[in-house]
């Protein structure tokens, strides 16, 4: 057999394909002081970037946003991610002059708003989570998780407990949990799910001994579901010396409705990117700020942001860095995402107590109604009033449709697919969040594409094999890039 | 409420879809007593009462654009973004999206790292960049993750120059903590002033990884290549921490055989920020591509046979491989990465060449006027870019509070991290730094010696 070379046809080139030798974006003044000899050995031979115009540039990168599917552009019901609305007003505020234009070793003295921004943060963070201390510092949710995990291993080893190297992980655990225990050299025990979604308390008996580290617990966890023995799972776990750590990517079930301080949690993960509306930007930057205990606080990365002289009436207090006396150390350079920090700061300003709450009541509100309009057709394994989010199976009896084929054929009806595949412990999940912000008119026109979808699976099967036919493109070739591994489009050997 | 959008009267029909009475329903698992705390925060404020407050807080800043004039650096730098930046990172398609986890909607992100990747390739030397770390300091930190992997955590030594980064160095230590790493050569700072090249007699059989910067974080610039070979003739491999804009003017670290190269891109179009967000690249060779950590985008082609681009390689990271990946990285710095890339293509090759030569003769002349200022002198005779450091003639704190008198950040303090450099100031000078701030700088400077 003769194959037949066809080149692919390209939707945008790349930047050096559009680079024309001669152009620039930019011009720079001419140097207004003597120029200085440069070390000749030093020098590197070529710089081989390309070369565009400014108008080639923004073109190329409009084009390419063209492309994509945002949270502006319509719904985006990726489950454990919250992608909710973000407003427009924190990104004016995080470019505020003031906080773009400070270095981040500028004397305290003259960074007073940023770090009264901080501490405020910091003490608001506290109060919604009834955590004792937080640092901002991790810079998102699996930074706060190592952060947390190192604090629990600095604990026990403070307390010359050295037998402690289990960490215990329900089955229905994000992957960054695993990881992040496993970079602190730790044990994973994978603990099951009982048949109604909660942890399954016997097993979590059985591993519950003096080599326990703790537990990383998500609560509301993956499924959806508020674990309804969760003051019996903590409580076994404080009993046999562990900590319990909370993954909080699913705040967004709690705030202002319960705070995971007061039922027992050690230690805490928020994820600003999610609760606290900081956009996402294409995979980040997130931030991971990490809450604890007051028996932990001395174990905070280094350093938090603190009053170093009390204020009087006419006089502001001094903001300024501390350092725990036990901390584990810096966990990145500087003090945590300040920019990403100034937005979720706006957020909860205008939020407050009762708006935050709402924020919770409408996220669980939505995931019911569309979990409601839903589970007639698709299986839900675990069909009981969710929170913030629902797990449902995407496939069906004597159909050979996938949770894939359904994502796809969503974006022919203009939505993004729920997450797929994950949690591992439901066959085909498709996992839906559609956050507060949504209109019961967005989640209707969901609802009702998904039945359509449901009813395409019986009748036409192969349009959703076949799908998506109306996006930018089809179905990619993932073995032919793995197989290939064309990570880069300059080479040196090309030089 | 201000951003969610259904009325009473639409909740009422959910609740009714649902088939329950009231909200507070849909909470019955959360145990009673802990249902709806009094949470103690200030009351809600409208957007335009917002916006009055953290403007009032950003004001409460002094800030290096408008009030102060500055030459600090120390791993963070003061550079002229152009507008197109901006412009570019506030698309709601490119910074309300998330992990291009679905290929066929979010071709835009995907071939933005893709550029990404093949810029910080030209730039480094290298062969292969993954998608971006948090930072400079948690990409040095996952150069030793990978190492460990590399040698299948068999070599247990890293060697580290004291001349990286204070802060890189205090992450690289939390993070190996439960590791059982031993990280030498940054122990004794007795004399920082040494040469990198110290650390080559360290490296023995069961090292991993050796590190260092390039700058050094004392401005130095060295050819690596000789202390590449003495690692590689161990057997290990080399991390180079790179300024990115230095590597417009000078040799790459791929060149001196560096294994993997990695730093902060901040510089590349990115806000000081007070600290972030930033943008921690890594690069290195394709041997080790299954190593690496991070999202990684592939070329391919759609099933119509159009050029296409996808996350590639995913079975190396923790949703896949979970406790055994090698990273526990999962949201990274994209949209800092496109912010790098529409930089880098803006400046382009005579851009940033520009840049780094405007940096380079600035950072010349201020160390040139400063060093003839009677008292003061330069601490070191080797090359460097556009940070270096000088002997004080006076304690640290009487010079930096007299240069705040007269609105001038003068540099980072040296004597923080080492007890050696005492009264060593490390001064920045970028293309920002005008020839009358220069002066201006030096004039002031010099009231300091004549006290
Ligand atoms: C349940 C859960 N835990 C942890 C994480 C990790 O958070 P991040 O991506 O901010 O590192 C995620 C992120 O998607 C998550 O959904």
């Amino acid at each position: 057999m003769t194959e037949t070379l066809t080149l692919p046809q390209v939707i945008e080139p790349t930047i050096f394909e559009l680079s024309s030798p001669g152009r620039t974006g930019v011009t720079f003044p001419e140097p207004d002081v003597p120029r200085s000899d440069l070390p000749a050995e030093l020098l590197r031979a070529d710089l081989p970037l390309p070369e565009l115009a400014e108008v080639d540039v923004i073109r190329h990168f409009m084009h390419l946003s063209h492309l994509n599917y945002s949270v502006d552009g319509g719904f985006y019901p990726l489950g454990s991610c919250t992608m909710k609305y973000n407003p427009k007003i924190n990104e004016d505020m995080a470019r505020l002059p003031g906080f773009l234009f400070t270095h981040p070793l500028q004397p305290i003295e003259t960074v007073q708003g940023s770090l009264a921004l901080m501490y405020t943060l910091q003490e608001w963070l506290k109060e919604i989570s009834g955590m004792a201390a937080v640092s901002l510092q991790p810079a998102a949710g699996a930074h706060g998780e190592l952060t947390g995990v190192l604090i629990m291993r600095a604990y026990h080893r403070d307390r010359g407990d050295h037998r402690r190297t289990k960490m215990l992980i329900p089955d229905s655990a994000h992957g960054t949990n695993p990881a992040s225990s496993g970079m602190v050299g730790l044990q994973v025990v994978q603990i099951p799910s009982d048949s109604r979604g909660n942890v399954d308390l016997n097993a979590l008996k059985a591993q519950c001994d003096e080599t326990v580290v703790g537990l990383m617990l998500t609560n509301p966890n993956t499924l959806g579901l508020f674990d309804e023995h969760l003051e019996e799972v903590i409580r076994t776990v404080h009993e046999c010396g562990g900590l319990v750590y909370g993954d909080g990517a699913n705040l967004n079930a709690l705030v202002g409705v319960m705070r995971p301080g007061d039922i027992g949690f050690d230690i805490l993960h928020f994820n600003l990117h999610k609760t606290f509306s900081t956009p996402h930007g294409g995979g980040g930057p997130g931030s991971g700020p990490v809450g604890v205990a007051a028996h932990l606080a001395d174990y905070l990365p280094s350093p938090i942001v603190g009053i170093i002289e009390e204020g009087t009436d006419d006089l502001a207090p001094l903001f300024g860095f501390i350092h725990p006396p036990r901390s584990i150390g810096r966990v990145k350079a500087f003090h945590g995402h300040f920019g990403v920090l100034v937005r979720a700061y706006t957020y909860i300003a205008m939020h407050g107590a009762e708006g935050l709450r709402a924020v919770a009541e409408n996220a669980v509100l939505n995931a019911n109604y569309l979990r409601a309009r839903l589970q007639d057709t698709y299986h839900i394994p675990y069909n009981r009033v969710c929170m913030h989010e629902f797990v449902a199976e995407g496939r069906f009896p004597g159909s050979d449709v996938r949770a894939l084929d359904i994502s796809k054929r969503l974006m022919d009806y203009d939505f993004h697919p729920p997450t797929n595949y994950f949690p591992l412990i439901v066959h085909e999940a498709l996992m839906i969040e559609p956050t507060e912000t949504e209109s019961k008119r967005t989640l209707d026109a969901f609802a009702d594409a998904m039945l359509r979808i449901a009813e395409e699976a019986r009748t036409q099967p192969e349009l959703l094999h076949e799908a998506p036919h109306r996006t930018p493109v089809g179905r990619v070739d993932e073995v032919k890039a793995a197989r290939d591994l064309v990570l880069c489009c300059w080479f040196p050997e090309n030089q | 409420m201000t951003y969610i959008p259904n009325t009473p009267r639409e909740q009422a029909e959910m609740l009714a879809t649902i088939g329950v009475s009231s909200i507070e329903e849909l909470f019955q698992d959360i145990p009673p007593r802990y249902r709806y705390p009094k949470l103690n925060l200030p009351p809600a404020l409208s957007e335009m009462e917002a916006a009055a407050e953290l403007k009032e807080l950003a004001e409460n800043n002094e800030n290096v654009r408008d009030h102060l004039i500055s030459f600090l650096g120390a791993g963070a730098y003061f550079h002229y973004i152009p507008a197109a930046v901006d412009h570019i990172l506030r698309r709601g398609e490119f910074y309300t999206a998330y992990t291009p986890y679905q290929p066929e909607i979010s071709q835009g992100t995907l071939q933005a790292i893709f550029e990404y990747q093949s810029l910080m390739c030209a730039l480094t030397g290298m062969e292969v960049s993954n998608a971006s770390h948090y930072d400079g300091a948690t990409a040095v930190a996952e150069a030793v993750n990978m190492a460990y992997a590399v040698f299948r955590g068999k070599r247990t030594r890293i060697v580290i120059s004291p001349s990286v980064h204070p802060q890189y160095r205090a992450v690289v230590r939390t993070y190996v903590q439960g590791m059982g790493l031993e990280l030498v050569g940054d122990e004794s700072e007795a004399n920082a002033l040494q040469s990198p090249f110290e650390i080559e007699s360290l490296i023995d059989p069961n090292t991993a990884l050796v590190i260092v910067q390039y700058p050094d974080f004392l401005g130095r610039l060295y050819d690596y290549t000789s202390l590449v070979q003495v690692a590689h003739a161990q057997g290990a491999l080399v991390c180079i921490a790179a300024n990115p804009t230095a590597l417009a003017l000078f040799k790459t670290p791929g060149e001196m055989g560096a294994d993997i190269v990695v730093g902060e891109a901040q510089p590349l179009g990115i806000p000081l920020s007070f600290g972030g967000p930033y943008l921690g690249y890594f690069t290195t060779r394709k041997q080790y591509v299954h190593k690496m950590a991070g999202r990684l985008v592939g070329e391919t082609v759609d099933q119509r046979g159009q050029r296409a681009y996808v996350l590639t390689l995913t079975a190396r990271e923790q949703h896949i491989k979970r406790e055994r990946a090698t990273s526990n990285i999962c949201t990274n710095q994209g949209l800092m990465a496109l912010a790098a890339a529409v930089y880098l293509s803006l400046l382009g090759k005579q851009g940033l060449r520009q840049v780094a030569e405007l940096c380079y003769h600035k950072a010349h002349y201020a160390a040139q006027r400063l060093s003839q200022i009677p008292g003061f002198s330069l601490a070191y005779r080797e090359p460097f870019f556009h940070e270096f450091a000088i002997r004080l003639p006076r304690p640290f704190e009487e010079v930096q509070h007299h240069l705040l008198e007269h609105g001038i950040l003068g540099g980072y303090h040296l004597g923080a991290d080492y007890p050696s450099l005492k009264d060593h100031l490390l001064i920045a000078v970028t293309e920002m730094n005008t020839r009358e701030e220069i002066d201006y700088f030096c004039e002031v400077l010099q009231e300091v010696s004549h006290d």
